[in-house]
């Protein structure tokens, strides 16, 4: 189980968040590295590595670079997603937090392959200790002469600046997330044209999740093909996971990707905790749906995962317990996305709140049973009918809560009751890190 | 008081906008400016903003009421901001709301008369591995997570802390 570490090697070492420490242990190496590689190379041997997009979708990142025109009027665009905000996922803010020049380092790199002038790390704007951390770096790469015109000599520009949110999940999406760093409300645009061709300010521009990026450094450093050998078919490279829930050792931890929630679980986080039993878990944030225990041995890849029934989303795991009224979390999340949906599909914005309605008054006990009928059509309704993927993120978990634990909704149905603890009398026990 | 940046915010006002290819595009950066500056996003603050930025105030109308960490109505000095989405449902937020309703004296989703704090309930916050947790947004701008609240003596201890911190926060309502 003690892997090597690679994305998180850093998080143990005292201030490795300053460019000092950050060097001394081997940093802006492999930007030293890519600045005597070509662009075409570098695309290459990202391709070869097999590293899958980290915000959720995981679209194979070298492909997507090959999306971007080599010529362009305009100045080309990277964007960062640093929006972190799907339900259950903690992940890029360590790497913010305790890497940034990791993830500097990989955005300067990006930028030199892909011929890119400028540069926006879109950071949640309540993450502001990640923010901080991220401006800090920036500064000291720019003294350094790491950012700015004509890096180190190569004739190559490259401005990078922090952009903070203003607490919007939908933003999270790469064309809300644009909308916004243009000033707008983060409302998603319509694709095509993807914003390889039409992104930011009108220009070709890249969106790429924060471990991603943090992952070129390694793939420079070490070659794609090794990047590709931490993994299993079609999932390359070491990669974080996240473990929330009733466990010992909640966190995050690094392991090669093919990596089992079982595992994760016991032998990363410590197991459940004492008086407390495994009923359901989500592999990748609430958009994901709803699994059981027989699916522990599951490997954590955006195949496999879609082969036990749900996705890997953003491989950060939440375990429920056998208290978790089912009903309950489901409604929950459902009002979770009514309120974030940015209103301009019907089926998501009146959708939303129909569902969440309807399981309210399943869980007070006032449902019919043709209400789970209803929801799984309302559902069939939603998915597919929107601009963007979150009306999808609302039918796919619902659904699956619904199907999986039909019981449970026909048991608050027949009984016109909730029989779990409520929320706030559900405590047990505390965890390690606590 | 007048609603125009101080020198100092205005400098930033400046380097803000230098880091767009234009000026529609520092939007949010700026409303977080003016609201540091301000207490809170007013009319008058929006008109000011749209003024600043040189774009229309229907433009900065849509971003400060689509975004929720503009306040269009003061908060208290503490806004306390408690998780509850999954991690932090399972894990004892709603417990810690019950808490801090009792301890702080004031109800969810209201803001103690004093302005002292207002407690409100938040969608996840990227802080599942340590739930439960809440966040503090302070009037001057600063933002404090507090994670790991499973431990009551702990939750009390934050408290301590945050009333403490009081005396030295402005007043958001009487920032503008
Ligand atoms: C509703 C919604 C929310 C999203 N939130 C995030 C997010 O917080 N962070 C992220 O990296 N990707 C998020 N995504 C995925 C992005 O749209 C996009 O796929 C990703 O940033 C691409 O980067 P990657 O290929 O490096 O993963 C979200 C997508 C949707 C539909
Ligand atoms: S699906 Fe929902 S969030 Fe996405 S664009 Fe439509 S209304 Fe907005
Ligand atoms: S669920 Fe509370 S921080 Fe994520």
């Amino acid at each position: 189980m003690m892997q090597e570490k690679y994305l998180s090697r850093n998080f143990d070492i005292p201030n490795a968040h300053t460019l000092e420490v950050f060097e001394a242990n081997g940093g802006y190496q492999a930007m030293r590295k890519a600045f005597k590689m070509d662009g075409e190379t570098i695309i290459e041997e990202v391709k070869t590595s097999n590293l899958r997009g980290r915000g959720g979708a995981g679209f194979p990142c070298g492909i997507k670079w090959s999306f971007l025109p080599k010529e362009s009027d305009l100045p080309k665009y990277l964007v960062i997603n640093a929006d972190e905000g799907e339900p259950g996922t903690f992940k890029d803010r360590y790497l913010m937090e305790l890497d940034p020049h990791r993830h500097i380092e990989g955005c300067i790199i990006a930028a030199w392959a892909l011929g890119i002038r400028y540069g926006y790390i879109f950071v949640r704007g309540e993450l502001q200790h990640a923010i901080r951390r991220l401006e800090g770096a920036i500064k000291e790469a720019y003294a350094k002469g790491y950012l700015g015109e004509n890096i180190l000599g190569t004739g190559f520009d490259f401005d990078l600046y922090v952009h903070p949110g203003a607490g919007a999940y939908i933003c999270g999406e790469e064309t809300g997330l644009i909308e916004a760093l243009e000033g707008k409300s983060g409302q998603p645009r319509m694709k095509p044209p993807f914003p390889a061709v039409v992104g930011a300010f009108q220009a070709p521009t890249i969106v790429n999740n924060v471990e991603t990026i943090s992952s070129i450094p390694w793939i420079i450093e070490k070659g794609g093909e090794w990047f590709a050998s931490m993994g299993v078919e079609k999932n390359g490279g070491p990669k974080l996971y996240g473990v929330s829930g009733p466990v010992v050792r909640p966190g995050v931890y690094e392991a090669p990707s093919g990596v089992t929630v079982r595992e994760l679980l016991e032998d990363y986080a410590g197991g459940m905790l004492p008086g407390h039993e495994l009923k359901a878990f989500i592999p990748g944030g609430s958009s994901c749906a709803v699994m059981t225990p027989d699916k522990l041995d599951s490997e954590m890849g955006f195949e496999t995962m879609r082969e036990a029934g749900s996705s890997m989303g953003t491989a950060c795991i939440t375990f429920m317990d056998t208290d978790t009224c089912m009903v309950r979390l489901a409604a929950r999340l459902a009002h979770f996305y009514h309120h974030e949906s940015c209103g301009q599909c019907t089926p998501c914005r009146e959708g939303s709140g129909w569902v969440a309605k309807v399981l309210d008054e399943i869980e007070a006990g006032r449902g019919r049973m043709e209400d789970l009928d209803l929801l799984l059509d309302m559902c069939g309704n939603i998915e597919g009918n929107t601009i963007c993927a979150l009306g999808d993120s609302i039918a796919i978990p619902v659904r699956s809560y619904v199907q999986v634990f039909r019981e449970e909704f026909e048991q608050h149905i027949k009984e016109g009751c909730c029989s779990f603890p409520a929320w706030s009398k559900r405590r047990k026990g505390s965890s390690e890190a606590a | 008081m007048a609603v125009e940046f101080s020198e100092k915010a205005d400098a930033e006002f400046k380097e803000l906008v230098s880091r767009y290819p234009n000026t529609l595009a520092a939007m949010l950066p700026v409303l977080h400016l003016a609201q540091r500056e301000f207490g809170w996003i007013s009319v008058e603050v929006m008109d000011y903003v749209a003024e600043r930025l040189d774009v229309h105030p229907t433009k900065v109308l849509n971003a400060a009421t689509f975004y929720t960490m503009y306040n269009k109505t003061p908060v208290g000095k503490c806004h306390v901001q408690v998780c509850t989405t999954l991690s932090c449902a399972i894990r004892g937020g709603y417990e810690l709301i019950e808490h801090l309703e009792e301890k702080l004296g004031v109800k969810l989703g209201e803001t103690r008369d004093d302005g002292a704090y207002t407690l409100s309930e938040a969608e996840c916050l990227a802080s599942c591995g340590t739930a439960p947790m809440f966040q503090v947004s302070y009037s001057d701008g600063e933002i404090e997570y507090f994670e790991n609240l499973d431990d009551e003596a702990r939750v009390n201890q934050v408290i301590e802390q945050l009333n403490t911190r009081l005396a030295s926060l402005p007043d958001p309502r009487k920032m503008h």
